[in-house]
């Protein structure tokens, strides 16, 4: 698989040869002008939902948008979480709420994305290296298998799962959604994975068995740190699935083990809810994989271009 | 998605002469036993006191739970012993079996017993066997055909999704300045949790009076903006939000084929003086068909999966026009606590889709084979 170089991007398809220049600038004003107009519709919607939790109802009735020019910015919003300066050190029942909701999406996201990476580099590694046979089954049956859960809608495994939950006293815990979350997002890991170990040269491991090392010494210390994009983009795949996950959590959380997109869910629904703070909590919700996303961005597309031309 | 041929797989990882003691193997051999009669004994022991037959018993099945996971690690743990180097590679994959297995098939199979009962929460009656009487009622259920039909059209607008997705990707792959702002900002939309987007956009954003893109409705000329209540325009409404989230996963994955593409074909094209809407129709495209297959099928997997937008902008609304499959069913469990009838619509949706996939992945295989010899060939 070729290798990502962001050193020398990749641009073929551009530079015609024998073009016109006022052609040239032509096409170069509309490509800029289609990146331009996308990069608003991707970004409006945030930016209308961050000045929102500032404004004040007459500033949402007269629909202001730019703040300092249109608007005073105000803590409303964030008054109403408990979570603007004034409000911060005193006790807030919202934000004690809010923070526990967060923390119940921090551990169940985390907790299942983790252990489906674990999982799922494991199985991985070994689907992209070894011939099996389980009966019948070869590599790429037992693949197909992991990989075809994906097709399973959540609708599906809902009900069987309330059940199977009250009779294991999961229900309402975080330990099973930790489990569900894994169950759900462990195909797309594998996959990332597997595609991402079959791109490893597996010369590397003929000759760390030949030094010495054993199958389990030679994954663990040579081919691992090799995989570590794919990891990382299998890992942030699963916290984008699990940690915005809405279905199951509604379905089979409560009071206690309820998570942040339930609370955000239960806020929409009750009527007359003000703007501001419901842009806050809104907020509030999306932020931390946004600064995910910006951080980690370049490991997605590294670690699913050995994946993506299958 | 992929069933070709694994190059990794023959066998070079060969680990020759490691020597095995028969004592290992008959360690290895009672390790498993007694994992195997403990979890036994323990689910026979658990079955017992939940059908009344002994006196004492675990108030919940979880210690069930513990012994099966307790038995997952005896067998891998034996097996290593026994076969060896096997045994070692086993191991790689049988975790994630393990796993699997206890948490997918045991509800699945638990679900077609269900689908085939009459049980709703609510009524004092519990859970009865009533065969086949769900699935005549849902034949007679204009609402969930209703559902059905929705999912029809929500597909279809996978592809206008793809279009945008490959054009973005395009661009992004293109030489331009500010590449990386433009591919986080791109891919920003599907960090995004579907259910804060429906407030967001849903919610806000199109909100009739207030909403910016309400006013900007009415500044052109559309007297009394109302994006959720006629059927098509609600749809539509729908659509663009769920659009809004996917369409950067589709763009990733066709942005990562595009740069695994061979640099040397697309070198050739320029020389030999192709123009730009030539490479891409002739080489491109047919290059990228596997990538394309690819998105397109797991964005429409995620499709059939729709329900939270749904269910928190317009409950399906109006009068079943936005309904996806998932929320109808959703709303079953939820409003009317009709567990049976909800597994047998859940049930009878799975075989659809396993159905419509299969064929699809069949007919998108042959079909790419054909394609990509018939067109790719000249001209690499």
């Amino acid at each position: 698989m070729a290798t990502y170089a962001s050193a020398a991007p990749a641009a073929p398809v551009r530079e015609y040869v024998g073009e016109s220049r006022g052609r040239h600038i032509a096409t170069r004003f509309v490509i800029y002008g289609i990146l331009i107009l996308w990069a608003f519709i991707c970004l409006f919607p945030i930016y209308w939902t961050l000045t929102t939790s500032f404004k004040s109802a007459p500033d949402v009735m007269q629909g202001h948008i730019v703040p300092f020019v249109d608007f005073t910015p105000d803590w409303k919003g964030w008054r109403s979480l408990g979570l603007s300066p004034d409000t911060i050190f005193e006790t807030s029942t919202v934000r004690a709420e809010f923070m526990k909701r967060i923390a119940n999406s921090l551990i169940a996201s985390l907790g299942g994305s983790l252990l489906a990476v674990a999982l799922g580099s494991l199985a991985g590694y070994g689907l992209a290296r070894f011939p099996y046979r389980f009966g019948p089954l070869r590599n790429n049956d037992i693949g197909f298998f992991f990989i075809s859960q994906l097709i399973l809608p959540p609708v599906v495994l809902a009900m069987p799962f309330l059940v199977l939950y009250k009779e294991l006293a999961f229900l309402d815990s975080l330990p099973g959604l930790i489990l569900v979350y894994t169950l759900m997002v462990l195909p797309i890991v594998i996959w990332v994975m597997r595609d991402q170990f079959m791109s490893i040269p597996v010369e590397l491991e003929e000759a760390a068995l030949v030094d010495g090392l054993s199958i389990w010494g030679s994954f663990i210390r040579i081919v691992l740190p090799l995989a570590l994009p794919g990891m990382v983009a299998g890992l942030i795949l699963a916290l984008v699935l699990s940690w915005n996950e809405y279905f199951f959590a509604a379905l089979l959380t409560g009071a206690s083990a309820k998570t942040l997109p339930v609370m955000v869910a239960s806020q929409t629904g009750s009527q007359g809810i003000s703007w501001w703070s419901m842009a806050a909590l809104s907020t509030a919700a999306i932020l931390p994989l946004m600064i995910v996303g910006v951080l980690l961005e370049r490991y997605i597309i590294k670690g699913l271009t050995s994946g993506a031309v299958k | 998605m992929t069933t070709s041929t694994l190059p990794g797989t023959d066998d070079r990882l060969r680990h020759y002469g490691d020597g095995m003691s028969s004592g290992r193997r008959t360690l290895g051999k009672l390790v498993i036993a007694a994992g195997t009669l403990l979890f036994a004994a323990v689910l026979l022991f658990q079955i017992l006191f939940a059908t009344g037959t002994i006196e004492s018993g675990f108030s919940t099945w979880r210690p069930v739970f513990y012994a099966y996971f307790l038995w997952a690690a005896a067998v891998i743990y034996g097996q290593i012993l026994v076969r060896g180097e096997r045994g070692q590679r086993a191991a790689f994959v049988l975790p994630a079996v393990f796993f699997t297995v206890a948490l997918v098939i045991f509800p699945t199979v638990f679900g077609l017993y269900i689908a085939l009962t009459d049980w709703n929460l609510s009524s004092s009656t519990g859970r009865q066997f009533n065969g086949v009487d769900n699935i005549v009622s849902l034949w007679n259920d204009p609402f969930y055909w209703n559902a059905l039909r929705n999912m029809v059209y929500y597909v279809i607008a996978v592809f206008f999704e793809y279009a945008i997705a490959f054009g973005l990707a395009l661009l992004l792959n293109a030489e331009i300045r500010a590449r990386r702002f433009f591919r986080v900002v791109f891919l920003l939309p599907f960090m995004l949790s579907p259910v804060a987007v429906s407030w967001m956009i849903g919610k806000s954003i199109m909100e009739n009076r207030f909403g910016p893109v309400a006013r900007l409705a009415r500044f052109l000329g559309w007297e009394n903006p109302a994006f959720f209540s006629d059927p098509w325009i609600a749809r539509l409404s729908i659509e663009f939000m769920d659009a809004w989230v996917f369409i950067p996963l589709m763009m990733i994955l066709l942005l990562a084929g595009l740069q695994a593409l061979p640099r040397e074909i697309l070198e050739a094209a320029k020389v030999d003086g192709a123009s730009s809407w030539q490479t891409f129709w002739r080489i491109v495209f047919p290059l990228m068909l596997p990538a394309s297959v690819t998105a397109i099928l797991i964005r429409i997997i995620f499709k059939l999966k729709l329900a939270d937008i749904v269910i928190n902008v317009t409950s399906g609304g109006p009068g079943g026009a936005t309904d996806t499959v998932s929320s109808f069913i959703y709303r079953e469990y939820r409003d009317r606590s009709n567990v049976g009838y909800g597994t047998a619509l859940a049930e009878f949706y799975l075989i659809m889709i396993i159905i419509f996939i299969t064929l699809a992945l069949l007919f998108t295989t042959r079909w790419v084979r054909r394609y990509s010899a018939a067109r790719a060939a000249p001209s690499a």
